[in-house]
């Protein structure tokens, strides 16, 4: 979809790995009461509802910065309706792609 | 058998998904071998697709691979190993294995490591398979807009933060961080309106 170079995605896929897995390691080796403290614990379940709604939000709704309104919308309206009735996890990006792809081919 | 299936669709979303943003096949398997952890994996593949830099998409990253650290804390005293061993279970702390090891929890420390092991050696072989299968399959297509792919990703990111909505607060968050992204996509360089929600949730964190 964009254009990013070799080197951008080489970084960003090796970098990635290589910090997963130093926090991994981390949690193995740091004394308990570290990462034990209340507040760090709560702050930790906020951090992924942030990232991740954001994440819903950009993929959806935008194309390289700029604002957009497009099949993805269908998928998007199609997944929520998938996880209201509690559909598990393949039927719900299942639901997504087919009425998306639907929208793109046809209208 | 179920969590199998799960994560063998999960792992076929993100194959797919991550040559679909422009990854190759072999990024892909090379995220799920040496990542392997879902929603980091997500980020990354979905930060570079709207454009953003390299380091926008570690940031978030590891911002959401924070709470595999928090796993290991709760899982080395239960563990107790060294060494080589120690790497590998470092490794295999994900969401699933520390699940199920706290889930046999009231069945004693035989039972807890034995879940830890069996979940964490399991989903990592599974992950890695289906990611193969569904990178390979995006590679195959074409154009993935006529197969959904543009929509499955970001339906693949709800379908990780749904389960988190559990009470009108953490809605109140969601939508909130949604619509801040939204808002300064045209402003802010790509990736930064995402990294940026994270220090919501901090100062929210840190005012509750």
């Amino acid at each position: 979809m964009t254009s990013q170079t070799m080197t951008t995605l080489w970084i960003a896929t090796l970098g990635t790995s290589l910090v997963a897995f130093l926090l991994k390691y981390s949690g193995h080796s740091v004394p308990e009461r570290w990462l034990s403290h209340p507040r760090i614990q709560s702050i930790n379940a906020l951090i992924p509802i942030a990232l991740l709604s954001s994440l819903v939000a950009v993929q959806s709704f935008s194309e390289k910065s700029q604002l957009m309104i497009d099949q993805r919308l269908i998928g998007l309206s199609a997944a929520i309706i998938a996880l209201i009735f509690k559909a598990p996890f393949p039927i719900v990006v299942l639901s997504a792609a087919l009425s998306s792809a639907a929208v793109y081919n046809w209208l | 058998m179920s969590v199998s299936i799960t994560v063998g669709a999960y792992g076929v979303a993100f194959g797919a998904a991550a040559v679909a943003n422009g990854f190759t096949v072999i990024q892909a398997c090379l995220l799920s071998l040496l990542t392997f952890s879902g929603a980091s994996q997500f980020a990354v593949i979905g930060v570079i697709g709207a454009g953003g830099s390299a380091i926008s998409a570690i940031a978030t990253a590891s911002l959401l691979g924070v709470r595999n650290a928090l796993y290991g804390v709760i899982m080395a005293p239960r563990l107790h190993v060294k060494g080589l061993k120690r790497v590998v279970a470092a490794q295999v702390t994900i969401d699933e294995s520390t699940g199920v090891a706290l889930g046999q929890e009231p069945r004693g420390i035989d039972a807890m490591r034995k879940g830890f092991w069996y979940t964490g050696i399991g989903v990592f072989v599974f992950w890695n398979l289906f990611t193969l299968a569904g990178a390979l399959g995006a590679q195959a297509m074409g154009d993935v807009r006529a197969f959904g792919l543009d929509s499955a990703v970001p339906a693949a990111f709800l379908g990780l933060v749904w389960p988190r909505l559990t009470g009108n607060f953490e809605r109140a968050l969601a939508v909130g961080c949604a619509i801040f992204a939204i808002a300064m996509t045209p402003v802010l360089p790509a990736g930064l309106p995402i990294i940026a929600t994270a220090f919501i949730a901090i100062a929210v964190g840190l005012k509750r």
